[in-house]
């Protein structure tokens, strides 16, 4: 059991778990210190700390299929944004009445454009629980659905990173029309409260930052147990040799199109904690550029480690806040810059810095696409 | 991330030092985009707010002491609006915010000032359908644009109506009013045709071949756009290269100005038409001096002012205003000074701030010359009040606005006397 | 000659001022009243007969009439905002130049100056000019009126130009419909308008559709149809030609990453971006055009194509050199890099040019637009439509025939083969990495003519290049052609009967599945290249 534990745990990840914890334990209770401590923490900086944790867990889901996988999806942003859309419904229909218009079925958008009925897709996303389940299943029942057909026609490489592409494309295109039923482009916003805590208290926000912490925490545990198992093996070998591993007698569609729904889960899950946390839930989600921007967050943060995938999003997207507030004529050179010399100079990201740090054993050898 | 926020402090500490000598600095949040799709139309507000205080800080400053901006940039990415308005207000303690441009960014940082109860004033025209306590709206509602717009064309006999426009929120809104009212002024169903495309459309060549044809029955035929930013300059050339001119298909705009046409050669489109509440070509003494200040700070003749700049700039005067008169930037005591404040604007007029947080303007209607500037045509007689909830919507007809002291309430509804949204 | 002719006018004319009012009076009330009154004197003006009317109307319908507020002397302005001088039009006295404010314009709206150009037409009719006489022929078409008739059978029996003929023929006919001439001469004049184009049948004749003799009516209605008929033929043309030029314009975008992405493998997300350098090249010619040489202003085009592809290959083969050499083998880590270059190029050109769109002209010979039977094709779109073929089938046969090509399809075949056969593989890599820039390069400067000069402006073409490449078959310039091409004249078909949105979104959908049937693209390369 203990030795099944240190293979599950190994130092990388136990480190990043400590400070998971520590930061999650630490942050609450330095919004509670009075503002003159060079500790206090403001309490606006909480649900900021959170959206990157939400980050981080679409960092990880991206790395569990690119980085052991080989399957680079370039639309994963879709998946994150059917998660934020499902708690986001959910979260409009909580508005009920206390809307501006006080219509109690309806949300605000519906009532601005004349719609006298609830649409049958938003039935059941009153209940907290439903949509919680959505949050899921729709991404996941999307990533099955789309990976079964582009599995089982090998497509893959380049061919899978495109047509990825453009199914997010296609649906910010879809999501954009009014007609939709989702708000367009004003998206869902403007959200009371979730099961009856108001989302302004500090305490709520807190106990989101917290759940993020944990699911996060609970995401990379189970890729790292994914990764461990034999399936992992397998996976690992579609990557390196899909043809191989196929003449091997593996069936490689089906621990891919498990992979990749998994996957899909856990980028809508991420979505689904972002949206209360962050307030509003727009199409512009689904840009292909957002879906690029997670692949850079794995490949910046070492592909293939998981940690190095959160790690990976936390420095990007932190760096990206703090450079847009404190030079908003120059941060795009900065990043840019970033990216590239990350590449040039770090091949195996910032964890294969470290790594390289740590001993003096060559780097493990590069992974081809 | 502790790293993050000791830099920020470390910045904080940094940029507070610099004025300490005139007293603690009044800061003024600007949070308009400068990079990604918004950038194109929000760097120009970003310099004007900058220009405007600097010449704060020239007349003395305000209440003694002087004004310092603070610049972020939420990059056209609606969800850092939010966050990084919540840094300005809670991070860098701003007495006021100027700043956003979509809707979807205002709908975004919303909850964001009503909680820490601070002050936006938003410079963009909109929809309408919205009024809250802590946003000063000085763009122009529907009713300040589109309906006279409309009227102008029913009186230049218009009888067939192409409402073309990008498919999102304020042309959704705006097509709506447009296509009830049009109704009710007695034009028939069947000569009013919407269409809608996607931001950033480029290819027109099917809808502009469309608009020719709806065009060319005997009848005089008009498009009202509200086609938003990118897409317009691919629309216009294409009005262009298929010939269609201002006498035969008037094109009239609400989201095209100055700025807009700069990037385009409008030699062909002499004729067509936006309504605005402001151009560049107004021939006024403030509106002269507006421009001059504007080129020598920008350094160079060549760059234009446009509706939202003059929209900041009567912004910027009356919160001025209205913190020189409450004695104090306490957000509470400004949003009731505000109320009522009125200065003069670009055009010649006073405008001024209603108990909607919305304020009074002229509409104009101007044709675009041939060299990238409109000429008036047309203008209300006196100032237009914003009118938050269209009076042609049914379920926004009984609702009102009045933010002063019994009733303080955005959306009171007076067929029930009470007002919506409240717990 | 002019100048006598004129003499003559107004000798034989001179008689008839004395009981009208004085075009110098007519024009000393146009600042006076509404556009209605405005109107009314227009026509007052032009009924003068007075030589000068033509040219205070012109005056007018530019919008360049004001009135001197010192003195209420109406003048002619003309110059820019700072540097504006006077002319006084009625006597022809120049007034030198003219302080701020010291003018008030006389305003002129849409249909006032639709009532000017009908105005002017009549005076114009007999213009030596063919093109002005053609242009007041079609101004009387457009606003038949039974005062025309005259002037027009008269210009019809000493016009001598066919093109005008018919225009002439077409405006009589319309005006004399809307008179009560016999029912033979009315039914010949629905005969003469119905061969004219669909749209002006429709203009001209719809007025008529409720005449109150049934014989006009059927005759009108008949011609209606027909003409709708025509116009549902032809509409599908017009949708092929759409497709094609948007086809044409997906090529240019693609084909640049044809070679990047498709021959050499690199997931090139700056390629937007080098589109966007090719069309801000374009723009600085053209300033360095309007500056050192306005009137060449019509070359500034193809200077700029050859300048656009060396200038951007230039960025490219620094960027191949700089960055992506060190990356070959990782794909995917180009796929980064590249997009840091692309943010990078993106806030470059935002620094240097500004945010805004850059207005950028259309040379006159691109200009305008020509009747093709029932369809505008526009100069522009030709093209286009053109550069892009002569750009595909030019790569084409640089690839195929020339030593360099050769070289490039060594390389990209099986690289240590072509170095041991002495190819400089480095050498080679860069030319074609610069190359796939150049031709982003030209793009642009295609693409300059049709939409924003913006640092946007690669953003809005990236994804359709990708897939555009893809779904033609990763390496394939056939494919990416025949893919262009099909995918623009799908969209142009979907688009009236779904919507542009509905359309596009159909079209991606068609592409996933199409990829899943046919995981390699239309042309999937054969052989060992293929099992990356």
């Amino acid at each position: 059991m203990k030795a099944s534990m240190t293979r599950l745990i190994d130092l990388r990840l136990g480190l990043f778990l400590a400070a998971l914890f520590a930061v999650t334990v630490l942050a609450p209770l330095a919004t509670t210190l009075s503002s003159s401590s060079p500790f206090n923490l403001p309490s606006y900086l909480i649900p900021l700390m959170g959206k990157y944790l939400c980050y981080a867990l679409l960092a990880v889901a991206l790395d569990l299929c690119w980085g052991y996988a080989g399957i680079l999806s370039l639309g994963h942003g879709a998946f994150f944004a059917l998660g934020g859309y499902a708690m986001g419904m959910h979260l409009m229909r909580e508005i009920g009445a206390r809307g501006v218009y006080a219509n109690p079925e309806l949300p605000d958008f519906m009532v601005f454009l004349s719609y006298d009925h609830l649409p049958w897709f938003w039935w059941g996303f009153g209940n907290f629980g439903f949509a919680a389940v959505m949050a899921l299943a729709v991404p996941g029942l999307l990533a099955f659905v789309f990976g079964w057909f582009a599995f089982r026609s090998r497509v893959s490489g380049v061919y899978l990173s495109i047509i990825t592409q453009a199914l997010t494309f296609a649906l910010l295109l879809a999501f954009f029309r009014n007609e939709m039923g989702f708000g367009g482009n004003n998206g869902l916003t403007d959200f009371r409260d979730v099961l009856g805590f108001s989302l302004s208290a500090p305490s709520t926000r807190i106990a989101l930052f917290v759940l993020t912490a944990i699911c996060l925490a609970a995401c990379i545990l189970i890729a790292r147990a994914i990764t461990i198992s034999k399936a992992g093996k397998v996976l690992v070998a579609v990557r390196d040799a899909e043809s191989r591993t196929r003449f091997l007698g593996y069936r490689v569609e089906s621990y891919s199109v498990f992979v990749f729904t998994i996957s899909a889960m856990m980028a809508g899950l991420a979505g689904a904690l972002y949206v209360p946390q962050v307030g509003i839930i727009n199409p512009s989600e689904f840009a292909p550029a957002n879906s690029i921007e997670i692949v850079v967050w794995v490949a910046l943060g070492g592909r293939g480690t998981l940690v190095g995938a959160a790690i990976g999003a936390l420095v990007v997207v932190a760096l990206k806040s703090w450079l847009t507030a404190t030079f908003p004529d120059l941060w795009l050179f900065a990043l840019g810059g970033l990216f590239i010399l990350v590449t040039l100079a770090l091949p195996n990201g910032l964890l294969g810095l470290l790594d390289r740090f740590r001993r003096a054993k060559p780097a493990p050898k590069e992974v081809p696409a | 991330m502790k790293k993050l926020l000791l830099s920020t402090a470390l910045c904080a500490s940094f940029a507070t030092g610099a004025f300490a000598q005139e007293g603690e600095p009044i800061r003024v949040g600007i949070l308009h985009s400068l990079s990604g799709t918004m950038a194109i139309s929000e760097t120009t507000l970003r310099d004007a707010m900058l220009m405007l205080i600097e010449q704060q800080n020239e007349a003395g400053g305000l209440l003694g002491r002087p004004l310092e901006a603070v610049v972020v940039d939420p990059a056209s990415d609606w969800p850092r609006f939010a966050e990084l308005a919540r840094e300005l207000i809670a991070g860098d303690g701003v007495a006021a915010v100027f700043g956003c441009w979509t809707s979807v960014s205002r709908k975004s940082v919303l909850p964001v000032f009503e909680e820490l109860n601070s002050i936006l004033f938003y410079p963009v025209q909109y929809e309408g359908q919205e009024s809250q306590r802590n946003v000063f709206y000085t763009g122009a509602a529907p009713n300040q644009q589109a309906i006279p717009a409309v009227d102008y064309l029913l009186a230049e006999g218009v009888e067939r109506f192409y409402l073309a426009g990008t498919d999102y929120v304020y042309p959704r809104t705006t097509n709506q009013i447009l296509e009830a009212y049009l109704l009710a002024q007695g034009v028939a169903q069947e000569d009013i045709i919407v269409n809608y495309t996607p931001f950033g459309h480029s290819d027109w060549q099917t809808i502009v071949a469309e608009i020719a044809a709806f065009g060319s029955t005997g009848r005089q035929a008009a498009v009202v756009s509200t086609i938003n930013g990118d897409a317009n300059v691919p629309f216009y050339n294409e009005l262009a290269a298929q010939g269609i001119s201002a006498e035969d298909i008037p094109v009239i705009a609400f989201s095209v100005g100055e700025e807009e046409l700069a990037g385009i050669d409008t030699a062909p489109l002499v004729g067509h038409l936006a309504a605005w509440n402001y151009f560049m070509s107004v021939d006024t003494p403030e509106n002269d001096a507006f421009i001059d200040a504007w080129h020598t700070y920008i350094g160079s003749d060549e760059r234009v002012t446009n509706d939202p700049m003059e929209a900041h700039y009567i912004g910027f005067n009356m919160w001025v205003d209205a913190v020189e008169a409450a004695g104090t930037t306490d957000a509470d005591a400004v949003i009731d000074a505000l109320v009522g404040v009125a200065v003069p604007n670009l055009t010649g007029g006073l405008s001024s701030m209603g108990a909607n947080h919305h304020i009074t303007k002229p509409v104009l209607i101007g044709e675009i010359q041939d060299d990238g500037q409109f000429e008036v045509v047309w203008e209300t007689s006196g100032l237009v009040l914003g009118d938050e909830w269209s009076d042609f919507l049914p379920e926004s007809a009984p609702l009102i606005s009045d933010w002063r002291a019994p009733l303080s309430c955005g959306n009171f509804n007076v067929e029930t006397g009470t007002c919506g949204g409240s717990e | 000659m002019l100048l006598r002719l004129m003499t003559l006018c107004l000798a034989l004319l001179l008689p008839s001022l004395a009981s009208a009012q004085t075009l110098d009076e007519l024009v000393g009330q146009l600042p006076d009243g509404n556009y209605n009154d405005r109107a009314a004197l227009v026509t007052r003006i032009a009924a003068t007969g007075d030589p000068r009317a033509a040219s205070v109307l012109d005056a007018l319908l530019e919008g360049e009439l004001e009135q001197r507020t010192a003195d209420g002397r109406i003048v002619r302005v003309t110059g820019s905002r700072n540097n504006e001088t006077a002319v006084d039009v009625l006597t022809g006295e120049e007034l030198g130049t003219v302080a701020r404010r010291s003018t008030e314009s006389i305003r002129v709206n849409n249909s006032l100056r639709r009532q000017i150009r009908t105005a002017l037409g009549v005076l114009t009719l007999r213009d030596p000019d063919p093109a002005r006489r053609l242009a007041a022929a079609e101004a009387a078409l457009r606003s038949p009126d039974a005062d025309q008739l005259d002037p027009l059978t008269e210009a019809l029996e000493a016009e001598q130009n066919s093109t005008i003929r018919t225009a002439l023929e077409r405006a009589r006919a319309a005006t004399l419909l809307g008179t009560d001439a016999p029912i033979d001469a009315r039914l010949a004049a629905i005969i003469t308008l119905a061969d004219a184009p669909a749209m002006t049948v429709q203009s001209a004749l719809n007025a008529h559709r409720a005449d109150a003799d049934p014989q006009i009516a059927a005759a009108v209605a008949a011609a209606i149809a027909a003409a709708e008929r025509r116009q549902a033929v032809w509409s599908q043309a017009q949708n092929l030609w759409f497709g094609l030029s948007l086809g044409s314009v997906l090529l240019l975008a693609a084909i640049g990453l044809a070679i990047t992405f498709g021959v050499m493998g690199v997931i090139n997300l700056a390629h937007g971006e080098l589109v966007m350098l090719g069309a801000y090249t374009t723009y600085a010619v053209q300033q360095v055009f309007r500056a050192y040489a306005p009137d060449m202003l019509g070359w500034s085009l193809a200077v700029a194509v050859p300048v656009a592809f060396l200038l951007v290959g230039a960025v490219g083969v620094a960027i191949e050199r700089g960055i992506v050499r060190h990356l070959y083998g990782r794909p995917l880590e180009t796929l980064l890099a590249t997009w840091g270059v692309s943010l990078i190029l993106q806030q470059l050109v935002r620094t240097l040019f500004g945010p805004t769109n850059r207005e950028v002209g259309t040379p006159d010979w691109m200009s305008g637009a020509f009747q093709l039977g029932e369809m505008t094709v526009t100069w522009s779109r030709v093209s286009i439509v053109v550069f892009a073929l002569f750009v595909f089938f030019g790569l084409l046969l640089l690839m195929r025939y020339s030593a360099f090509g050769l070289q490039m399809r060594a390389v990209t075949q099986n690289r240590p083969m072509a170095a041991n056969l002495g190819i400089r593989t480095g050498y080679v890599d860069a030319l074609t990495f610069g190359l796939g820039a150049g031709i982003a390069g030209l793009a642009g400067v295609a693409l300059s003519q049709i939409d924003n000069v913006s640092p946007n402006l690669g953003q809005s073409y990236i994804i359709d290049s990708f897939l555009v490449v893809v779904f033609g078959g990763v390496g394939n310039l056939w494919g990416t052609f025949a893919a262009a091409l099909s995918l623009g004249i799908a969209n142009k078909f979907l688009e009236p009967w779904a919507g542009a949105v509905l359309g596009k979104i159909l079209i991606l959908i068609f592409i996933i599945l199409f990829i899943q049937k046919r995981p390699r693209g239309l042309f999937p390369q054969r052989g060992r290249a293929a099992e990356g």
